[in-house]
């Protein structure tokens, strides 16, 4: 088994491009190395990307953010004024795992681990945030909702890499939020996963908003229903119902020992609700 | 293919070890290095008891490989002590008893040094997130709790 630290990207992509057999991409190896302790895979080639000084940032650029693919939870979270403007992506990276793992844990490795119950991924959709993947051909910006098809299932072609995330410009009076359920407190995996996005007027009515579900179907979902269903209004009870109502209308999924079917589009109905007013509630103090 | 030659710093002193690119950092420590005091206890990163500090983070060293370690300095529970003196932390686990079986406690160790570091007043919450990566099966966790809050209290009187 080949391990390379590329420092650029044009080098990791030119090794993942020409390797033969199976090549992975290490980030933060909190699922890569589970999976290949688990001889769940075995590697030819592994990529770490963490030397790669773009996968690694967090700087602001048109008005927006740009987080590096490598860059670790732990990171997020500490980054001074980050969690104030995206505070639902900060927390949804932060509910991944225990302190250990959030020390190098990193939305790029959630995304491509390719798990519909990725908790980061259900607030990179809400948000609205492009993947920028660099690959054999170039460049090109992908919304995260269309990176991941299904499980394990990448849009990314051979040789292409998550190497940042950006994050779009806030207008004022804007935030988000990410809410799970899991039946512990902490270091599970969702059952349900919800982030809301959104954008109020002066009087508190609603202008944008963006929902996204996790783990209720074979990949997370952008509901367009759900975020039409409340933008015009203030986000009252009839509003909160039909977001609920739309939530729960697309939700297909497994039934497993994490939780039943009904159960899951329960919850998803309810996540959905708690996260927009949780949304709400911060966009108003901005 | 050939191992990888790296060079490290563990608990303050150059280290150069070969390993092959499936050996994980836990493995490289305890079976090259002969640090045997972190420990394996479930290799997912689940269950803490390989905690050490890589750059300055609390890291789970089985989810990290022994061939990314180059340039890199490493904390391990063997650095804990000076000499003979035991960490404060080490001295209230043994006065709580804080421990049975001892498997998870290095990294318990590790954990709570690095929260301790960052947050000399925790609450009882913030010490359990914290420690919610570390699994105990022997003590219900309330003896350790109480170790790390005692040992926080002694450590803001100096």
């Amino acid at each position: 088994m080949r391990y390379e630290a590329p420092e650029s990207l044009e080098g990791a992509v030119a090794l993942l491009a020409g390797a033969k057999g199976e090549a992975r991409v290490l980030a933060g190896g909190t699922d890569l190395l589970v999976q290949m302790r688990a001889d769940i895979l075995e590697p030819d080639l592994i990529v770490d990307i963490k030397k790669i000084p773009e996968t690694r940032a967090i700087t602001e650029e048109k008005g927006g953010w740009r987080i590096g693919a490598a860059v670790t939870g732990a990171e997020l979270k500490e980054h001074p004024r980050l969690k104030n403007v995206w505070p639902g992506v900060t927390e949804a990276a932060n509910l991944i795992g225990s302190t250990q793992v959030q020390g190098r844990a990193t939305m790029g490795g959630n995304l491509c681990n390719g798990s519909p119950a990725a908790d980061s991924v259900p607030a990179l959709i809400a948000a609205g945030a492009l993947a920028t993947l660099v690959g054999p051909n170039g460049k090109r910006d992908l919304p995260v909702e269309d990176v991941m098809l299904g499980p394990r299932k990448l849009a990314l072609q051979k040789g292409e890499i998550v190497a940042s995330f950006l994050l779009p410009p806030r207008p004022p009076r804007s935030s988000d939020a990410y809410l799970r359920f899991i039946p512990r407190t902490e270091m599970d995996i969702a059952v349900v996963g919800a982030g809301v996005s959104l954008t109020v007027d002066a009087a508190g009515t609603v202008t944008a908003a963006r929902v996204s579900l996790g783990a209720v179907a074979a990949r997370v979902l952008l509901v367009a229903a759900a975020a039409q269903a409340i933008i015009g209004s203030r986000l009252d009870k009839p509003a909160q119902d039909r977001l609920e109502a739309a939530a729960q209308a697309v939700c297909q999924p497994i039934d497993d020992k994490r939780g039943t079917v009904e159960f899951r589009i329960q919850v998803a109905g309810v996540l959905a609700r708690r996260a927009a007013l949780i949304a709400l509630d911060r966009a108003r103090s901005n | 293919m050939a191992k990888h030659h790296v060079e490290a710093i563990v608990n303050g002193d150059p280290v150069e070890f070969l390993c092959e690119t499936e050996e994980t950092l836990l493995d490289v420590l305890r079976d090259t290095l002969n640090l045997t005091g972190s420990k394996e206890g479930c290799a997912s990163g689940d269950c803490g008891a390989c905690s050490v500090m890589l750059d300055g983070r609390l890291v789970c060293s089985c989810l990290v490989l022994g061939a990314e370690m180059n340039g890199k300095k490493v904390e391990t529970i063997e650095g804990m002590a000076s000499g003979e003196k035991l960490h404060p932390l080490q001295q209230q686990f043994l006065k709580h008893a804080a421990l049975q079986c001892g498997i998870c406690t290095p990294g318990f160790l590790v954990a709570a040094k690095a929260l301790l570091e960052r947050n000399t007043n925790p609450s009882e919450t913030e010490v359990r997130y914290w420690l919610a990566g570390n699994l105990c099966r022997c003590t219900g966790y309330d003896k350790i709790v109480t170790a790390v809050m005692d040992t926080a209290a002694a450590m803001r009187k100096g």
